[in-house]
């Protein structure tokens, strides 16, 4: 692979706090240098270097999601690791981490390291998280040692929740002696049976079940409560898709009480509110769904005092005639890789003024740091070499139909976001050229 | 845990809304109709009730229109069909179990091969909430919305509006109608409202046009989230003291199996919400008495109370057939922006 030279651009990386004008010799599939302006030059002689103006633009560190949907094994229709990595690529993502309800469940190193073959042609790094217990059926613990060995970087039942004390206790144990986060989708689905959106005066209009707060606070109550009588374990647990201020508090009250807890907040859950819905638009249904005004500007709140550790997007294809259906018999849940980083900049840095080295922060050198992503999320020398390149002030349309992912299930199709991924390269390799 | 929940306020977010297009005739929702469209559709009704029968069949003369049932119903059927019937409308009357929906086809292409057969208009009456929306999407035809999983039914809400009017204003329920047409009048819902769409396309039709609605019912069948879902609604949980403010008092039909599911036991229910004789003179001797049917008599309602003077039930039923037909006008005749 040709040595690549980025230079002219303005380099953020918020791992080691540099946003200034730098340039950037990646070798080996590693950053090999970062120097001031001009003096990485003579790489091009001497390594015979590729080189990239990005005169006008953002250089950082590649997006990091931890929160993806590939859809493989089983899923073909929706996705597949070759079309969601595209996608990743194209929104600036360098390393998703795969959920495990696929079909089978990835509950066993053989599926996670199928998963990683090269035979499946991602285009940038797919780590896979491994099913919490086997079949995400909330019993029988999976083999977290041999997942891990395998390449899983955390265990979770995503989809469902983990909802026994007892097996959430014995997971939480478990995944700290291996070294693993937990990662809980908090739903307490004993109250949000035949739900569709949220709870509240507009799900009552509309004729539609609600999913309340409490379905999702109750249950991060909960972990906590056992993350706190597992102290000396020290497990750690990560919230996904927080989208309630009262969980967002309980997740406060646990770090202040020293308690390792960290969580993750969408975009959507940050941009829209329930009113998306609209008129039953299955582009809004999501879980958790999107929530009150009041939620959503907690998330907003708690990302910009630094509560919420990380972006992810819960990128969850689904084909066009699986959500051309009645809004309660739907599926859940919105692609998101491509408009993650656009509609952040919107939402954080032009609306409230959160300095770019935090939101692009917020999507790679934290989000590796919950997941333990040796070398991701990082422009320091000797990290792997992903890199965005982007435009920062570039306004665009988002347009669903030039999607690279297999599905077009967005709500944001026709929306102007501000941030255009001009490149993308992951380990070396150019992935993506607008 | 702490009980305090945030007041939502009610910020649309700032971002472009997908909107869809709905042919004007369509009728998914009593907030599609602005009050000009309500008093027009109460004027059809009123024209086409006494029309002499053969102009009135030349209306929609062969026009085809199609009844897509996704759940049993005698009545709203029955009133559809008559109505469709009288104005000289072709009726195919496709339902659930006798169909290609049971073989898993989607309601998008159903809708798409009743129009691929000529079908002008669809009357769908549907399980899911919102399902006329999917309908509407898929085929661009005119859609009469005619009961939607808990959402609305909103020519029920508008034949009970005729009721309450004919007997509010008498010979002029045919005029036009205002925001204060209904002004003073008060009207009690009571029974399972979380579970009705019949009552959510009252509570939402009758305050625009002055009314106040009272919604009364136990707790699990009727949240108290229930009051915000418009203006002009309250809720009193005490039967007694709601028909004591009401002159209209409409009563909904109880499904003895969600009582147990509510650890609530008929005796109970009916101790605190049934219409009976003396609960009504005691303290509504005036009221209209409503009901959209099927009555369960014992339970919501005693039969002296549904045969009874006060009684409208009869009524409703008429003037089902009279509104739908003016809402088939309107969908097979609507162009512009509002029906003629
Ligand atoms: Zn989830």
């Amino acid at each position: 692979m040709k040595p690549i030279l980025v230079r002219g651009g303005r380099l953020i990386d918020p791992s080691s706090g540099v946003d200034s004008p730098r340039d950037i010799l990646l070798k080996d599939s590693r950053v090999a240098a970062v120097d001031a302006p001009g003096k990485l030059n003579s790489a091009i002689r001497q390594d015979g270097a590729e080189v990239i103006e990005a005169k006008g633009l953002v250089v950082a560190p590649g997006l990091v999601d931890i929160h993806v949907h590939l859809r493989e094994p089983g899923q073909g229709h929706k996705e597949t690791i070759a079309t969601g990595t595209a996608a990743a690529a194209a929104g600036g993502f360098t390393t998703v981490c795969a959920m495990p309800n696929t079909t089978p469940v990835n509950d066993s190193p053989e599926i996670t390291r199928w998963m990683q073959s090269p035979e499946r042609n991602a285009q940038v790094r797919v780590f896979p998280i491994a099913a919490a217990t086997r079949g995400s059926m909330g019993e029988a613990l999976t083999e977290y040692g041999a997942l891990k060995a395998a390449g899983a970087v955390a265990v979770t039942d995503d989809g469902k929740p983990i909802l026994g004390d007892a097996i959430m206790r014995e997971t939480l144990i478990a995944a700290s002696r291996t070294g693993l986060p937990v990662i809980q989708h908090a739903e307490d689905t004993r109250m949000t049976g035949g739900c569709s959106m949220n709870a509240g005066a507009l799900a009552f209009r509309l004729g539609l079940r609600g999913m309340p707060v409490e379905a999702e606070s109750s249950l991060v109550e909960r972990d906590i409560r056992l993350v706190a009588e597992l102290k000396d374990a020290r497990p750690h647990l990560h919230v996904a898709h927080l989208s309630t201020a009262r969980a967002l508090d309980a997740v406060r009250r646990a770090r202040r009480n020293g308690l390792h807890v960290t969580c993750e907040v969408t975009p959507h859950h940050f941009v829209l509110n329930e009113e998306a819905v609209g008129e039953y638009h299955t582009h809004a249904k999501m879980n958790p769904p999107l929530r009150s005004e009041t939620d959503r500007q907690a998330m907003i709140e708690g990302i910009i005092e630094g509560a919420v550790d990380a972006l992810a997007t819960d990128h969850a294809p689904h084909a066009a005639h699986e959500k051309e259906q009645e809004f309660e018999r739907a599926p859940n849940g919105i692609t998101g890789l491509e408009t993650a980083l656009g509609l952040a900049i919107v939402w954080l840095h032009e609306k409230h003024k959160l300095p770019l080295s935090r939101v692009l922060a917020l999507l790679s050198t934290q989000p590796a740091a919950v997941l333990n992503l040796k070398g991701r999320g990082s422009l320091a020398v000797g990290s792997f070499a992903d890199v965005v390149l982007f435009d920062p002030k570039k306004q665009w349309i988002f347009h669903a139909a030039d999607s690279k992912s297999r599905s077009k299930n967005t709500p944001f199709d026709g929306w102007k976001l501000t941030g255009k991924v001009a490149l993308t390269i992951s380990e070396g390799r150019i992935v993506y050229r607008a | 845990m702490p009980k305090t929940k945030p007041k939502p306020r009610k910020t649309p977010s700032s971002s472009p809304q997908q909107t869809s297009f709905h042919h004007p005739g369509s009728l998914l929702s009593v907030n599609d109709l602005a009050l000009e469209d309500i008093g027009h559709v109460l004027k059809l009704a009123s024209v086409l009730e006494t029309e002499d029968p053969l102009k009135r069949m030349k209306r929609l003369f062969k026009r085809r229109v199609s009844l897509l049932f996704y759940e049993s119903s005698t009545r709203t059927r029955t009133s559809f069909e008559l109505a469709a019937k009288q104005l000289g409308a072709d009726t195919v009357l496709v339902s659930a179990l006798s169909s290609s929906i049971e073989k898993g086809e989607s309601l998008k292409d159903t809708g798409i091969t009743l129009r691929a057969l000529g079908a002008e208009c669809i009357i769908l009456r549907h399980p899911n909430s919102g399902a006329p929306y999917v309908l509407s999407r898929a085929t661009g035809l005119p859609i009469l919305n005619a009961g939607d999983g808990m959402h609305e039914h909103p020519s029920q809400a508008l034949l009970d509006l005729r009721t309450i009017l004919q007997h509010v204003r008498g010979a002029k329920a045919a005029g036009p109608v205002s925001e204060t047409t209904l002004k003073g009048v008060t009207v009690t819902i009571c029974g399972d409202i979380f579970h009705s769409r019949v009552a959510r396309s009252n509570m939402l039709l009758l305050p625009r046009l002055g009314a106040r609605v009272v919604l009364c019912g136990p707790s699990a069948l009727l949240p108290e989230t229930a009051a915000d879902a418009g203006p002009g609604i309250t809720i009193e949980r005490n039967f007694d003291q709601a028909l004591q403010q009401s002159q209209v008092v409409m009563m909904l039909r109880i499904q003895a199996e969600r009582l147990a599911g509510l650890n609530l036991d008929l005796d109970e229910y009916k101790l605190r919400y049934q219409a009976n004789a003396e609960r009504i003179a005691a303290h509504a001797s005036k009221a209209l008495i409503m009901h959209p049917g099927p009555i369960i008599r014992g339970l919501e309602m005693t039969s002296e109370v549904a045969d009874g003077p006060q009684s409208a039930i009869a009524e409703q039923v008429r003037n089902g057939v009279a509104i739908r037909m003016a809402l088939l006008v309107r969908a097979l005749t609507a162009k512009g922006k509002t029906s003629r």
